[in-house]
């Protein structure tokens, strides 16, 4: 639901909503006590539907291209544990060949429902630290112009963070393999290419079969 | 330099990070907003127990002996809206770089702020009753008083606001100070509009 207070603009918008819903109630009442309550109940009912719905309907995220160098390329990778894995360094090696590529890498602050409501971030936010640092040295030693930050502990969340500042011109999704995924049960793919209008390639990191 | 490079090489109290699920802003907005409505909301829910348990059934309201300044309420109401308008024509106006619409609408949004707040006072001189008489009169005088009570907050913020655009303050980048009193001001409104529907009008 869209706060109706975000800015003055839109609070001044809703003053007059308000000013057309107070009228109408008065005017009905004054018909007559029944017909006021009744505009009142559908009125207050379509407000809701219509809030809840708005929010609900967000249109794709559009982001500008960054004017930059023409040959400028730049890469947003989203990855939880998988941030280290082979793959991923090989996906986003070739899709860095060739051209000057600049990586931002986003590694989601994973934590269990009850903590991020308590703000209990911190062991998150440093197992998260670990695992970027590692994924950045790694990139760099290839030769990846590549830096990074810890994210949103929801990945679309992050990932919709990093877009409007980093500004991709293509987004690297790395997962665990289907059946071990949590992201891929959530359907964070799905929802990530249906949200955002950039385009999104999914790598499958089998951290399992990488150890042996 | 990476971002965790810089993180390392940081000295003194670590930076500060949240959630950016809600942004501090809008969460204090929300947590606003949200007391507003529980402060208000009591004071409806005493006004509707007493119009419906002691004074719906025989179809009086309010009692007999009560008289409530309508028209008065309605003219004030003129003011205050009018008031939303003009401090929402010296934010556009600070958004446009234009200085002199921003000074003359926070002024003149002060002056019918001030014009309603006085008007409210001088309303109760003459309503002939007071909270003591009986449970409408407490509750008429507490939701209006609540009111008149963020009435003269916002009106201490929109001082604020002038002096500052008056020494300078404010640019097309920088209006945050407008943008925040503003909110408040159509906040205040919004209060208005519903008491004045439900406590005069209904």
């Amino acid at each position: 639901m869209k706060n109706p207070f975000r800015s003055e603009g839109d609070a001044f918008r809703f003053l007059w909503l308000v000013i057309g819903y107070g009228a109408l109630i008065v005017i009905g009442s004054w018909i007559n006590t029944w017909l006021g309550l009744a505009v009142f109940v559908v009125l207050t009912a379509l407000a809701v539907w219509w809030g809840v719905l708005r929010g609900r309907g967000e249109g794709p995220v559009k982001h500008a291209p960054v004017p930059g160098p023409a040959d400028e390329h730049r890469i947003l990778v989203v990855a939880n544990e998988t941030v280290g894995g082979p793959e991923l360094l090989t996906e986003v090696r070739g899709r860095a060949h060739g051209r000057r590529a600049i990586v931002f890498v986003v590694a989601p602050a994973l934590n269990t429902p009850l903590k991020t409501w308590t703000s209990d971030e911190d062991a998150a936010r440093a197992t998260a630290q670990e695992r970027l640092d590692a994924s950045l040295v790694s990139m760099r030693s290839v030769g990846l112009d590549a830096a990074g930050e810890i994210g949103d502990g929801d990945p679309v969340q992050a990932m919709e963070d990093a877009i409007r500042t980093f500004r991709p011109d293509e987004v690297i999704l790395s997962t665990h393999p289907p059946g071990r995924s949590h992201w891929l049960e959530r359907g964070v793919v799905e929802r990530a290419r249906e949200r955002f209008e950039v385009p999104l390639t999914h790598v499958v990191v089998d951290l399992d079969a990488d150890r042996h | 330099m990476s971002a965790a490079a810089e993180a390392h090489e940081h000295h003194g109290p670590p930076p500060i990070h949240y959630s950016s699920r809600v942004s501090p802003s809008v969460l204090g907005m929300f947590l606003f907003i949200a007391s507003e409505i529980m402060l208000f909301g009591a004071f409806f829910t005493v006004y509707f127990f007493d119009r419906v348990v002691n004074h719906g059934v025989n179809g009086h309201w309010p009692p007999p002996q009560f008289h409530r300044p309508v028209f008065l309420a309605f003219i004030n109401t003129l003011i205050l809206v009018t008031s939303s308008g003009t401090i929402h024509w010296a934010t556009t106006s600070i958004k446009r770089g234009n200085r002199a619409g921003m000074k003359a609408g926070l002024v003149l949004t002060f002056l019918m702020g001030l014009t309603f707040l006085l008007t409210q006072v001088a309303e109760y001189h003459r309503l002939g009753f007071n909270t003591g008489d009986t449970s409408f009169a407490a509750t008429f005088i507490g939701l209006t008083g609540l009111h008149a009570a963020h009435v003269f907050v916002g009106l201490t913020i929109l001082l604020i606001m002038t002096i500052r655009a008056f020494r300078g303050h404010f640019s097309p980048e920088h209006h945050h100070g407008i943008e925040i009193g503003g909110i408040y001001w159509h906040f205040v409104d919004v209060m208005w509009i519903v008491v004045f529907v439900t406590v005069y009008l209904l």
